[in-house]
């Protein structure tokens, strides 16, 4: 696996300088059913396509920032810092083709 | 050996002489010599034995491919001599051979063992009784292998630069298409990177008498803003990454448009004594003479199925070499050259090849025959005496980077090569590697190739496209034109007397062993491969994979292209695996205090990241002086994060369990972190500064993931906090101890009485001139103050507080005093299921708060609902210390495990804390540790066992 990543801040550089934050979810704006709390804490997607992810700048400016990325051919299609990031809900809908299920 | 007249293609410096050894003796050479080639010039003509039969080999390509040139230089085994630039006062020494090269004990094999000792032969024969192998095995091993290592060898130390190298167009290969594609993608305006493995770029071109066009060539290149890597391998392709060794560098070359021109490798001919030292591939042969001034032997006999052979050969006797004989396979074809050849003095032998090579230690004659469709002789034949065969049993594209990219390779019967079908975006084909192997289709091909990486970034304009199309065009042509018919050399041709016929020389198999293993039912490559081990030796397969596939194909009837080749993988190149390991990667931390500790005899060690006192010599007795007097302690290690804006308490609210908007300036509560699961990641003490900020202390290990973590929150919620990691720019120092307050009290001006600066306040203020933050917690169970101060002036307060009469304490004491009051350390005594209920850590957690904060709704689950362990506090009667880690045993049932165990000192007790089942986690309750040989009696005692009220803390 080697690909590049664009880190907001300083440029395009290669993966390993990074950690991955795994896949984006949103926290749960008030208490969660057991099962949704559930789904939260130990249930992911794992997508077999678009993804929209957490990375952090770990060996350069340590910032946080988000990607969506092909998890199948690792092109990353956008980075941007939180809140620059498109709304999730627009670029799922520009790629449900994407979307394993 | 004296060497051929000079002339500007050769690399060698004449006048710079060098000297060195083989085998103890002394030899000289040259400057721009390989090992090889000056042991060449001297008269050396064995260079190893080999792999399995210890029979003597001779050098074969003069490029530093094979296996046959292995060597050990100073002490350092596998090193290739004909790759390896010689080097003025190198030890060279054989492997593989006992006493000595020239008698070696083991080739009885080769006499007696030979027609017994097939493939598996060693495992078949040697597996009964099961339990004597591995007796036999110790002495097969050892008749088997290259090389060994020394008992002892010096220290080597790796200094391996690793180095990153972004472009726009990487061309893979400097030979004449490799250099065609870099030139003309850099005029373009690309960013061009080209990895060579030779000393210079050029190729072939360097060896056939054009090294002023291929000097030319590569100046154009340089000229262009081209960055030349020469010497250097590429080792793989890895999604768009090219991995190049060069030297002490390893480079990670990314592009985004990638060019393989890695050329094709000359392939030996199969025939009984085809390893017989004196046969090498006829492009070695021709290297040898015109790069290092060397005649190859007195006398040359030429072996080939394609034009390649014939063109060496004019060129060897275009360097005055004697060429006696030259046999091609094929009947008819390339007259011109052959004319050339005659007028030259050689005699042509057409439709014919070479059946048998014969000569004791060294090649002597050889027989030239014509042969049948399966390579047996028809007639006697001639026999030609010759100390040198080269032989061109045509070339094998060196399309292992292409694979890996995801290429496919098809066999093109009119081509008689596998050629590679380049499938992957991003990278594409030039020169021999894809078939055009020609200068002139070579050059056309590398240029488009570099004009069509360069057009696909957006370089150049529609006249540079149109001029690519046109290129293409004249490729086309060129090739249609061109096409000289080329044969395929016989799976074994053989005059049908036996002997050895190698199809791989690294692994001693043979065309016999190949159909064996197919009779016995390996008959797909990939199992004939394992069985047989062909192509898995140090040349990988460059000078036998095509052999070791026809051999096949002659076996199972299959045609080429449907038995196929084996899976290409990295790395391409021998790479020493010191280089891929390389520098150790280790970031030692040293507090601002290091120097003193060291000059106070302390014994330092790994605590993560960071290099910590953890004793001054006694441990015992410095927790004594804690509990005694006073003693100080490097806490620098800590984390420290400064929470600082207009949303910092609810930020921190949001984050730990507990409530921190409620925490008063000046004021210290102490926190847990947990994760969204309920589960203790970190714990430490969280300080108002004032109404803003917050000063956030960590565990040692754990500053970098809570940093991590905080930022990771901050960026998900946007709240108005700026956050700054200060874990290296502050020193800390603690010092405890019933006499702390009264040594604090003169060194500061401040108020330190427990009504002014009382437990958990925090005040700022001087000590001893140095502007302090002084936090009254106590981790040690004493009195205590951390000072936190910047690391500038840690040494002057470390040093003042020490004259005052603190005593310095390690990590160590630090560890007794802390358990004596049975505080935690995270991640010892905590695993990835401890919540803080299971940790007696439940009051620290407040579901009162209004905030969900991290982990609260899995927490929420979970009260009460008894954990499956608690923690505890233990003592051991009978005064053991069991190991950490030990078991918690019920009859048979392991129920727990001790975390943390020490002799404590000031109680005179062994304590301890343990993970146990619920039932056991009350007061007086005993437990059963069992911890290795031992049994273990121990109390559980859930309070702290020093000072359970927390009285001397507050006092």
């Amino acid at each position: 696996m080697s690909f590049l990543l664009d880190c907001p801040n300083c440029g395009a550089r290669e993966v390993t300088d990074f950690g991955f934050g795994g896949e984006a979810s949103s926290r749960p704006t008030s208490k969660p059913l057991r099962r949704e709390l559930n789904r939260y804490l130990y249930v992911r997607r794992n997508v077999a396509g678009r993804q929209r992810e957490w990375w952090v700048h770990r060996l350069g400016c340590r910032q946080w920032f988000l990607a969506e990325r092909d998890t199948r051919t690792n092109e990353v299609i956008w980075t941007a810092l939180p809140a620059d990031a498109p709304v999730p809900g627009e670029v799922d809908a520009a790629n449900v083709g994407g979307e394993g299920r | 050996m004296s060497r051929l007249p000079q002339h500007p293609g050769q690399r060698i410096d004449l006048s710079r002489p060098l000297t060195f050894s083989f085998d103890g003796r002394s030899h000289e050479g040259f400057a721009g010599d390989t090992i090889a080639s000056a042991l060449y010039a001297s008269g050396q003509r064995v260079f190893s034995r080999s792999f399995k039969y210890h029979r003597k080999r001779g050098e074969v390509c003069f490029c530093g491919r094979c296996a046959n040139s292995l060597v050990q230089v100073d002490g350092a085994p596998g090193v290739r001599a004909c790759g390896e630039p010689l080097q003025a006062g190198m030890r060279v020494e054989h492997q593989n051979a006992w006493p000595s090269l020239d008698f070696d004990v083991m080739a009885a094999t080769d006499r007696f063992g030979g027609p017994f000792t097939p493939p598996g032969f060693y495992y078949k024969t040697f597996i009964r009784p099961r339990r004597l192998w591995p007796v036999y095995e110790r002495v097969l091993r050892r008749a088997a292998g290259l090389g060994r290592l020394p008992e002892r060898q010096a220290e080597r130390s790796w200094e391996t630069e690793y180095r990153r190298r972004h472009c726009d167009v990487a061309v893979l290969g400097g030979g004449f298409a490799g250099l065609s594609a870099a030139l003309r993608a850099a005029e373009l305006g690309a960013d061009v990177v080209l990895v060579d493995d030779d000393v210079e770029p050029g190729g072939d071109l360097l060896a056939e008498g054009e090294h002023e066009r291929a000097r030319d060539l590569a100046a154009r290149c340089a000229e262009a803003g081209v960055e030349i890597l020469s010497s250097a391998s590429a080792l793989g392709y890895f999604d768009g990454l090219v991995a190049v060794w060069q030297g002490d560098t390893l480079c990670q070359v990314r592009a985004a448009r990638h060019v393989a021109a890695t050329g094709a490798l000359e392939q030996p001919l199969v025939f009984p004594g085809n390893d017989l030292p004196g046969v090498m591939l006829s492009g070695g042969a021709l290297r040898l003479a015109a790069l290092y001034g060397i005649a190859p032997g007195e006398s040359v006999v030429v072996a080939t199925c394609e034009r390649r052979g014939l063109e060496n050969a004019l060129h060897l006797q275009g360097l005055g070499i004697g060429v006696a004989a030259v046999a091609d396979l094929r009947g008819r074809g390339d007259e011109d050259l052959c004319e050339r050849l005659r007028a030259g003095g050689a005699e042509l032998l057409r439709g014919m090849t070479v059946v048998r090579g014969r000569g004791r230690g060294g090649l002597a004659e050889v027989t030239i025959a014509r042969v049948d469709a399966a390579g047996r002789a028809q007639g006697r034949g001639r026999t030609i005496p010759c100390d040198c065969l080269a032989v061109c049993g045509g070339a094998a594209p060196a399309s292992s980077l292409l694979l890996q990219a995801g290429a496919r390779a098809a066999f093109d019967q009119q081509a008689n090569r596998f050629l590679p079908v380049p499938a992957a975006a991003g990278i594409s084909g030039a020169g021999a590697v894809v078939g055009h192997e020609d200068p002139g289709s070579g050059r056309l091909s590398g240029s488009i190739a570099g004009a069509e990486s360069a057009l696909a970034l957006g370089f150049g304009g529609r006249e540079d496209r149109a001029f690519a199309e046109a290129e293409r065009a004249r490729l086309e042509q060129v090739l249609a034109a061109g096409a000289s018919t080329r044969q395929a050399p016989p799976a074994l041709a053989t005059d049908g007397r036996g002997g050895k016929a190698f199809v791989d020389l690294d692994e001693d198999v043979t065309a016999k062993d190949v159909a064996y293993a197919a009779a016995e039912g390996y008959d797909s490559i990939e199992l004939s491969k394992r069985y047989t081990t062909a192509t898995m030796g140090p040349s990988q397969g460059r000078f036998s994979q095509l052999a070791a596939v026809r051999a096949l194909a002659e076996e199972t009837g299959l045609p080429m292209g449907q038995v196929g080749l084996t899976t290409a993988r990295p790395p391409w190149a021998t790479v020493p695996l010191g280089v891929l390991a390389g520098r150790p990667f280790e970031s030692a931390k040293r507090s601002a205090l290091h120097g003193r500790h060291s000059e106070l005899g302390a014994n330092v060690r790994w605590a993560g990241d960071w290099r910590r006192a953890y004793d001054y010599g006694d441990p015992a007795a410095e927790a004594l002086a804690v509990h005694e007097g006073a003693g100080l302690i490097d806490v620098s290690t800590l984390g420290k994060l400064i929470v600082r804006g207009g949303e910092a308490e609810e930020f921190l609210d949001r984050l730990y369990p507990n409530r921190m908007s409620s925490l008063k300036q000046g004021r210290i509560r102490y926190g847990i972190l947990t994760s969204e699961a309920g589960r203790i990641s970190d714990d430490g003490t969280i300080c108002r500064l004032d109404a803003d900020t917050f000063y956030v202390t960590t565990t040692s290990g754990g500053a970098d993931s809570v940093e991590q973590w905080f930022s990771r929150w901050l960026a998900d919620w946007q709240l108005d906090v700026s956050l700054s990691d200060v874990t290296q720019g502050v020193a800390a120092i603690n010092l405890a101890g019933p006499r702390s307050r009264e040594i604090l009290a003169r060194l500061t001006g401040l108020d330190c009485s427990n009504e002014a600066f009382p437990y958990l306040d925090a005040q700022h203020g001087e000590v001893a001139g140095v502007p302090c933050l002084l936090l009254r917690i106590g981790f040690t169970g004493e009195l205590g103050y951390e000072l936190h101060c910047p690391l500038a002036n840690a040494r002057q307060l470390w040093d003042v507080i020490a004259a005052a009469g603190a005593q310095p304490f390690g990590l160590e004491a630090q560890r007794i005093l802390r358990l004596q009051k049975q505080h935690i350390l995270v991640g010892q005594d905590t695993d990835s299921e401890s919540t803080p209920f299971s940790a007696n850590l439940g009051w620290s957690v407040n579901l009162e708060k209004q905030q969900s904060f991290i982990g609260r709704w899995a927490l929420e689950e979970k009260t009460g609902v008894e954990p499956s362990h608690r923690l505890v506090g233990f003592v051991c009667s009978g005064g053991e210390v069991p190991t950490e880690g030990a078991a918690i045993i019920r009859g048979k049932l392991v129920t727990g495990q001790v975390t943390s165990a020490r002799r404590s000192p000031q109680l005179g007790q062994s304590i301890g804390l343990a993970m146990v089942a619920p039932g056991e986690a009350v007061d007086g309750a005993t437990i059963e540790i069992s911890d290795q040989d031992r049994r273990i009696a121990a109390t559980v005692t859930t309070a702290p066992f020093y000072d359970p009220e927390g009285e001397v803390v507050r006092s």
